[in-house]
């Protein structure tokens, strides 16, 4: 078990509608609180690996991890403002993105 | 007859708009039939995402940051009425309700879904619009002076040659995979309002001692990573000679540009490195050696194309409204939004109105589609059903009566759409930043609205003067921030949005590239430091003179200096 620096979480965007999506137990979530959380390097690389193969079946496009901060509640919140961001939508448009759903 | 003869005009198809033939149509709808096949096999899993890429870039498909992204061309900025009805009803029915007009006079859509975008492109194809070229290394949707063929400094309407260089470029074999991508940009006045010197080509139309008109031609303009003024490469290429010419350039530049690096790949790097000595060089040998009968000028066809572009019945009126005046000082509020945004126009009696879609902490260049709608009605009502979009993100009606512009300001009013600012300090060009591009290291149009919130107070906007505030999320300057008098651009610093600010840009003739103010500032210090550089020239400008001047003439030195004396007083910047 290698250690990762932050743990991380696979995010991507779904190949019909292009709303981003994560890597949650066992298929795609839209919304990230169900995202599955790699807390070593093994873990990030079987995320990584599941979205390549997603991929292959074009499920998705644009896959990549990203590093969390795990809440106490065990939320999993990007720790850049770029995927801070995607997991809401636009910051000038409140109504419109997962945010508009009650997402995040 | 043939479908150019003029008494086949379309109900509300203005008379200067340029109208399909019968090949262009069918060229546009083969495009669309192919793109649906490409979705349904990449939906279907026949083709990967490396495999289709290329498919969607062609039709102006981008993957962004929350959605997909569609970019629609609008060709040297010239829209009908219809066309911006249908712009609406797709952004109903398909996406979320607005649109975005950008700076090279094309439409993006933020939320298309993949599986929509065939009949999206269809819906446009009908209204003779589609996405073709507006992605891609190819030459992209030619832009032109936003006041064409109405500006009273005008020696001759640049759109037909917009239009022939259009025709030139679609789909021509030779340069669809050239380098890198290609912006060509025209102007027929004396004022340039096309931004032709920060283009790969700009295009200046030019009488000669002879009195015939041709074109200067202006290359290796650019901006992004590496900005770079346009220089010119011929004063005078007779139009008869323009698409060889063109093409003599385009082929030293296909030839020779660098394909090994991406960053290095623009013709702005070519002149550069070679100097424009060389490149001249090469186009002249290039354009004595090739065949040009291949692209023998055809004046007739120029004509034709020309043709589209006549005058509107106008009517024989008074060059000054009495009714106007009046109305001007009845109503204060109109009288601003009068003086601010109609401009002179070439025939008397009538104006050019701007409309702002920069309202005060709005987001620029977004229209709902009510707004896209209203702006369809007072284009018919008073303008003769046309429109322009601006490289400014604005929307201008052309051909306005001056008996007509209370009645239109109110109109306008009603949607939200009467701010009285264009041009100044509150019409700020933004590029869309980290809210959707995926390119973005930060935001922007958060920085404008808290700008133009700052300078909500249109009366101190108007004796601030003309400023222009331009803003891009990345180096790749999608918002000319180079160019802006104060320019600003986002970047990422220790994992924070961080602003660099330039000042001193210029995107007319007089062409310069913003310098450097200092350290980067962070989001909520930006519109303390832009006030007080606006306070700074207020103090020292003399009278009439504009930001940039009062800039050029006592120096960047002197702006800096305050600055850090502001950030010894605890500003920190
Ligand atoms: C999907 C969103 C966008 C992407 C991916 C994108 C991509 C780029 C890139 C890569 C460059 C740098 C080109 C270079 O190498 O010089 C660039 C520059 C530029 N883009 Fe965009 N852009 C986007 C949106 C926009 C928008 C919204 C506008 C207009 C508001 C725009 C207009 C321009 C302009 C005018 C430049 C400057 C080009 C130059 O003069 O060199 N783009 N864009
Ligand atoms: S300047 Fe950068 S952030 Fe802005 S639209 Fe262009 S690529 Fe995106």
């Amino acid at each position: 078990m290698t250690a990762l620096k932050h743990p991380q979480i696979l995010l991507a965007s779904d190949l019909a509608d292009g709303e981003v999506v994560f890597l949650g137990a066992e298929s795609w979530e839209r919304d990230h609180r169900r995202a599955r959380v790699a807390r070593d390097k093994e873990e990030a690389a079987a995320l990584e690996g599941f979205g390549k193969a997603e991929i292959a079946k074009n499920r998705v496009v644009d896959v990549y991890l990203a590093d969390v901060d795990v809440g106490a509640d065990g939320v999993p919140t990007p720790l850049h403002y770029r995927e801070k961001m995607r997991l809401k939508g636009p910051s000038v448009r409140p109504d419109l993105g997962k945010q508009a759903k009650g997402g995040a | 007859m043939t479908a150019h003869d003029p008494s086949l005009a379309r109900p509300n198809t203005p008379v200067t708009t340029y109208r399909y033939d019968e090949f262009d149509a069918a060229f546009v709808r083969e495009r669309v039939a192919e793109f649906r096949e490409q979705v349904r096999r990449r939906l279907e899993g026949s083709l990967t995402e490396e495999e289709f890429r290329p498919f969607r870039l062609m039709n102006g498909l981008y993957l962004q940051l929350h959605a997909y992204m569609l970019r629609v061309a609008i060709p040297y900025g010239t829209l009908t009425a219809r066309q911006m009805r249908r712009l609406a009803d797709i952004a109903d029915k398909y996406d979320r309700g607005y649109g975005h007009f950008t700076t090279r006079q094309n439409l993006q859509y933020n939320w298309p879904k993949l599986i929509d975008t065939p009949d999206i492109l269809e819906a446009l194809a009908e209204v003779e619009m589609h996405a073709i070229q507006t992605s891609g290394n190819c030459i992209r949707n030619v832009t032109a002076d936003h006041f064409s063929g109405v500006a009273p400094d005008e020696i001759e309407d640049p759109r037909a040659t917009a239009e022939f260089l259009r025709q030139w470029s679609s789909a021509h074999p030779e340069f669809s995979f050239l380098p890198r991508k290609f912006k060509i940009a025209v102007t027929g006045a004396e004022h340039d309002r096309a931004a032709i010197m920060v283009h790969d080509v700009g295009l200046r139309i030019v009488k000669n001692a002879a009195g015939e008109v041709g074109y200067q031609v202006v290359i290796g303009g650019g901006l992004g990573r590496t900005p770079f003024v346009g220089k010119v490469l011929r004063d005078y290429v007779p139009r008869a000679d323009l698409l060889a010419y063109l093409e003599a350039v385009m082929r030293v530049y296909n030839r020779f540009g660098r394909r090994d690096n991406k960053y290095k790949a623009r013709i702005k790097i070519l002149v550069h490195e070679k100097g424009i000595e060389e490149v001249r060089a090469a186009v002249e040998a290039e354009f004595a050696a090739m065949d040009r009968s291949a692209f023998s000028y055809d004046p007739a066809e120029f004509e034709r194309i020309a043709g589209f572009f006549t005058p509107p019945p106008y009517e024989a009126l008074p060059a000054e409204s009495a009714k106007l005046r009046a109305e001007r000082v009845t109503h204060p509020a109109f009288g601003n939004f009068a003086e601010v945004n109609a401009a002179p126009h070439r025939v008397p009696g009538y104006a050019i109105v701007t409309v702002s879609l920069k309202p005060i902490g709005g987001i620029p260049g977004d229209a709902t589609s009510q707004q896209m709608r209203v702006l369809a009605e007072a284009s018919e009502r008073f303008g003769f059903g046309e429109l322009r979009i601006s490289h400014e993100q604005n929307v201008i009606l052309p051909h306005v009566k001056q008996d007509d512009l209370f009645d239109l300001w109110k109109l306008l009013d009603g949607a939200g759409l009467a701010t009285a600012n264009a041009g100044l300090v509150s019409d700020i060009i933004s590029c869309p930043g980290l809210d959707y591009c995926a390119l973005a290291t930060a935001r922007s149009i958060p920085i404008a609205q808290a700008i133009s919130k700052r300078f909500s107070d249109l009366s101190r906007q108007r004796r601030i003067g003309k400023l222009g505030i331009k803003i891009s999320g990345c180096i790749n300057a999608c918002g000319h921030h180079h160019v802006g008098a104060i320019g600003i651009l986002g970047l990422e610093k220790k994992g924070q949005e961080s602003y660099q600010i330039t000042l001193g840009g210029d995107p007319t003739f007089s062409a310069s590239i913003g310098e450097i103010l200092g350290p980067g500032v962070t989001a909520e210090q930006v519109p303390d430091v832009i006030e007080h550089i606006v306070d700074f020239y207020l103090a020292e400008r003399q009278e009439g003179e504009t930001f940039i001047e009062t800039w050029r003439r006592i120096g960047h030195a002197r702006f800096k200096d305050v600055l850090r004396r502001e950030g010894e007083d605890g500003a920190d910047i």
